[in-house]
């Protein structure tokens, strides 16, 4: 019998690290760094516990785990090239590829974002501070686009009702209105005059505060790209890509209906709420099917883009058609 | 003789390059995050720009006096025509799966599509009775009959400008040279009546 005595330089196969953990390494990292900093935040500066914890640093690792939300779909998702190639962003051009072409001269960090009108602390909070106290989780959502595409995203983000409720709206606050980031000199789109600017959209308070809505700032577990709205995105996976407004500068709270850029440039086509309906049709086109990106054919359309029964009470008794 | 069979050939072999080239990108699989959008576009853009090019064969010969591209306007049109029917298979046979009701409902009840509609089925008589045979058939109904080009082109730059969403630059810029194909016409007319 022959008996093997390990060198004392040779690995045991115990010690191996699993792969699957090595592969996770950084997310072990963040997770312990993030703990100590809660423990020592919390011991030392208690207005800051886990101030460190989920805000996605810039150039993070591609692929990182965060916990995966049960309001994901398990439906396959988008292939990340096409997700950043094929994007509506007009502040960067209207063709689908100009987005991911120029998207790379917007400056996404330092960046604040303003908050304003009916909330008890208002101001201006940069970007870091606006996330910090919250964590991150991952969310994959159906995105319906109205002009009858759809793909399926990994999102990154936190729910925009603990951001909400953290800058306190006051009792008047009927609606929430955002702002995308205007500088022509940025986004060579804006120096002619397509749409509105800034890029305007809103919510009804009670749209914004449902746990499904999103405030995103990463995809595919790294952060945002710019052409899909850097660094800071809505995602309201209920409707229309075009409510989901990009590279948001600024959060109002007001007590009446926001304008939005669609609704101004083509009222009978782009209404304010465009909740995904495959009963209504836009004017020009149908809204029944859909052509999921890398399918050949088209599928049916759901109603609230399959959330129906998550968001439908929203709606209870209001006219759809007339209410597009 | 033979040279003008030469440059026919040639003719329809640059703009079969298009095509041709649309058909290696569905194949390698690269033409883009939506092919079937893309392919859509892109035979509806050059039925357009060739529909163009065989309207500006008569002014260039009234305004130019390039008489010698007259026997290519047709070459032109069955071009543009053959792009046509690719932008109408794909739409009917992938984008809405031969459907016949969809494909009817969207006929009748989206102004883009039957403004689309129109411009392809001016261009099937037109396609049919462009041979010699049927010229001489029909005698001076030949040309009346092929004035139908002008609601073609019409109907299909107005195609184009009602389906865009918020960008109108590029299907304006067919409408103006389309608008300045269709004037050269009577302004030529005028002109030779003044002199």
């Amino acid at each position: 019998m022959l008996i093997r005595v390990p060198r004392a330089s040779e690995v045991r196969s115990r010690e191996i690290t699993d792969e699957e953990l090595y592969l996770r390494r950084r997310e072990f990292l963040r997770q312990s760094a993030a703990g100590a900093g809660a423990l020592a935040g919390g011991l030392l500066l208690p207005g800051l516990g886990g101030a460190v914890e989920g805000a996605p640093a810039a150039g993070e690792a591609p692929g990182a785990v965060f916990p995966l939300s049960p309001f994901s779909t398990d439906e396959e998702t988008t292939r990340y090239e096409h997700a950043t190639t094929y994007n509506n962003f007009y502040e960067f051009g209207t063709d689908k590829e100009d987005p991911s072409r120029n998207a790379h001269r917007m400056r996404t960090r330092p960046w604040a974002v303003e908050v304003a009108g009916e909330v008890r602390r208002p101001g201006t909070l940069d970007l870091e501070d606006l996330l910090a106290p919250h964590a991150v989780e991952e969310r994959i959502y159906r995105l319906r686009c109205v002009e009858a595409w759809s793909m399926v995203i990994p999102w990154l983000g936190i729910p925009l009702k603990d951001v909400l409720e953290r800058l306190e709206p006051t009792p008047h606050a009927r609606y929430v209105a955002f702002r995308t980031l205007h500088d022509p000199k940025q986004m060579p789109g804006q120096r002619r005059p397509i749409l509105r600017w800034p890029y305007r959209e809103g919510l009804r308070l009670d749209e914004a505060m449902h746990p499904l809505t999103l405030l995103a700032t990463g995809m595919y577990g790294r952060d945002l790209p710019n052409q899909n709205g850097a660094p800071l995105r809505l995602v309201v996976p209920w409707k229309y890509g075009f409510k989901s407004i990009k590279s948001i500068v600024r959060i109002e709270l007001t007590r009446r209906r926001p304008d939005t850029s669609w609704n101004i440039s083509a009222p009978r086509e782009y209404g304010f709420y465009s909740n995904v309906n495959p009963e209504v049709s836009h004017p020009r086109w149908s809204q029944r099917r859909e052509r999921r990106i890398g399918d050949f054919f088209k599928r049916p359309t759901l109603m609230f883009n399959g959330y129906a029964e998550e968001v439908g009470s929203l709606y209870a008794g209001m006219d759809l058609a007339r209410n597009y | 003789m033979d040279r003008k069979r030469w440059i026919h050939a040639a003719l329809v072999a640059v703009f079969a390059l298009p095509a041709a080239a649309l058909g290696v990108r569905l194949i390698a699989g690269s033409l883009g995050a939506n092919p079937i959008e893309e392919l859509t576009h892109e035979t509806g853009e050059w039925a357009l720009r060739l529909m163009l090019a065989s309207l500006a064969v008569t002014p260039a010969r009234q305004w130019l006096g390039w008489s010698r591209l007259a026997p290519y306007r047709r070459t032109l049109g069955l071009l543009a025509f053959g792009y046509a029917c690719a932008h109408m298979l794909v739409y009917f046979a992938v984008d809405l799966f031969f459907d016949w009701r969809a494909i009817l409902e969207a006929i009748v009840e989206r102004p883009y599509v039957t403004a689309g509609f129109t411009a392809f089925a001016c261009l099937v008589p037109l396609a049919v009775t462009s041979t010699r045979r049927w010229m001489r058939r029909l005698g001076r109904r030949w040309n009346t009959l092929h004035r139908l080009v002008y609601v073609a082109a019409v109907a299909a730059a107005v195609h184009f400008l009602w389906l865009v969403k918020a960008d109108l630059r590029e299907p304006l810029v067919y409408a103006a040279i389309l608008a300045a194909l269709l004037a050269a016409r009577p302004l030529y007319r005028l002109r030779r009546s003044r002199l």
